[in-house]
């Protein structure tokens, strides 16, 4: 017997597949990662390849919410747009009614809501989207949120969502990230991060930095590439470090 | 529903042209009255959606053919005469001013010329930071206001934050202004402290608010304004503007 048709049904073992289902959507989107700085949040994405006859700059997987609300998504792109129309609609709405911005934890929470709707109604699937929405506190303080097509949310000093290798990345992340990063910091360790899954390249990948009360800020290709080129020749120096090292070593050794 | 706030406009906004006989016979059997709870469905509703939009179907209107224009009707059928002629014998006020806010309400109620009760509490307790006035019909002031306190309250529990007075006092006045035309008789003051420090709105039944520093709702309001405009002065002391209240 099949459990995984309507998705109000539990399985025997309690899960409900098609959410589960909707989760392995989102592994197969392109690689997003959000990473928290002392004062600053930034927001990398993939860009994946597109067709040569394909405008690239109508493809944008970083998208407005509100003043100081950010959003980026991996997973289905005509399920993101709509989650994040709904989301535009609610901050519009929460302005009209309350006379001021919603908060990030609240936009996080309705997106997560309406993404948990979509698991318990009949006749509707799961978003397959995964969400990180960059913003700051009330007290100026930055913050990045995640949600996932189960309707959970949580903030986050840093993760990733999608790519070709969501755990490679955490993991990278979770060595490397540091409490208090200034914002060049946090823009280099996203690179880095991103540079675990996506070829090299500013034309690869695009970043969006926040910092409280100012517009998001999407960083030129120019800058990108300096920075890239930066994080490689970084790299090369520490593996020629290494290997230097390891044939003092060697030598040292024989004797 | 995702749509934003929702507007309902009633069927005709002008008098009634000619009134059909009004068919009473509901009143035989209140009953009818009994169901329809504020049913909160809170599964389908967002936040927002359950603060705006309060479900018409389940509260019971007058089983007529226009509950919208019911008042109008009955105060123009002459079944009974009176019955519709809320009188509004209250004074309230309230002015901002450099250390807070300062509400001033009597406490009768009156039906006519008769006197219902001399110790009306005619300010609700939103909530701890919260304080609304009651003018005009005591039911209607008293339960939007109760409802109110339980919508602020809801905000508290889901944003881990005390609602702000602008938002408080705009969810008044679009529940207002949902029942618009409908014979609601209300005017109120949501006054109270935020992020923003201490504000003062002046909700009324037509669904204005205004936000402001002195207010006066009432059929007392022209004495009061009077007496308010020849001794305010943002500075005062709370001695003198508590003073200043009372008079």
């Amino acid at each position: 017997m099949s459990y995984d048709r309507a998705i109000t049904v539990f399985s025997p073992d309690g899960h409900l597949f098609q959410v589960e289902y909707a989760m392995e959507a989102v592994k197969r989107g392109s690689a997003v990662v959000g990473v928290r700085g002392a004062d600053s949040v930034v927001l990398g994405v993939e860009r994946k390849a597109v067709a040569q006859l394909q405008d690239a700059r109508t493809i944008r997987k970083i998208a407005k919410l509100d003043e100081n609300l950010t959003i980026a998504f991996a997973g289905f792109t005509a399920d993101a747009r709509v989650l994040i129309e709904k989301a535009r609609i609610e901050a519009q709405s929460y302005r009209l009614t309350c006379e001021d911005a919603p908060s990030i934890d609240y936009m996080a929470r309705h997106i997560a809501k309406t993404q948990q709707s979509y698991t318990q109604r009949g006749g509707v699937r799961p978003f397959g989207v995964s969400s990180m929405i960059s913003g700051f506190n009330a007290d100026k303080s930055p913050q990045l949120y995640l949600t996932d097509p189960a309707g959970t949310y949580s903030a986050w000093k840093a993760n990733a969502i999608g790519g070709r290798n969501e755990k490679a990345v955490q993991e990278f992340l979770e060595k490397n990230w540091t409490a208090s990063l200034a914002e060049a910091d946090a823009i280099r360790l996203t690179v880095k991060a991103l540079l675990e899954v996506v070829d090299s390249g500013s034309k690869n990948m695009e970043l969006a930095v926040s910092r409280y009360g100012q517009p998001v800020r999407i960083l030129k290709e120019e800058e990108l590439e300096v920075i890239i080129a930066d994080i490689e020749r970084e790299i090369e120096e520490a593996k020629k470090e290494a290997a230097g090292a390891s044939a003092a070593a060697g030598t040292s050794m024989e004797i | 529903q995702e749509s934003g706030l929702k507007i309902r406009y009633p069927l005709s906004h002008t008098k009634t042209m000619a009134f059909a006989t009004m068919d009473l016979s509901f009143l035989s059997d209140p009953g009818v009255f009994a169901k329809g709870q504020h049913a909160e469905d809170d599964d389908a509703r967002g936040d927002l959606q359950m603060a705006r939009s309060i479900d018409i179907q389940s509260f019971p209107l007058a089983p007529v053919s226009s509950p919208y224009t019911f008042c109008e009707d009955v105060r123009k059928h002459g079944n009974a005469p009176g019955l519709m002629d809320f009188k509004h014998g209250t004074t309230t006020l309230g002015f901002v001013f450099k250390h807070g806010i300062i509400i001033a309400v009597d406490s009768r109620a009156s039906m006519g010329s008769y006197i219902g009760s001399q110790t009306v509490k005619k300010v609700i307790e939103i909530n701890s930071f919260l304080l609304g006035t009651m003018a005009g019909g005591a039911a209607d002031c008293s339960f939007w206001e109760r409802h109110l306190a339980r919508l602020c309250r809801m905000h508290e529990l889901r944003t881990k934050e005390r609602i702000s007075v602008a938002a408080a006092s705009k969810l008044l006045a679009n529940i207002f202004f949902q029942y618009k035309g409908q014979g609601l008789s209300c005017g109120t003051m949501v006054a109270g402290w935020d992020k923003k420090g201490p504000s003062l709105y002046m909700v009324d039944d037509s669904g204005e608010r205004f936000k402001g520093e002195r207010f006066s709702v009432g059929s007392g309001s022209p004495f009061a304004y009077g007496v308010l405009d020849s001794a305010y002065d943002r500075n005062m002391s709370v001695e003198d503007a508590v003073e200043l209240g009372r008079r």
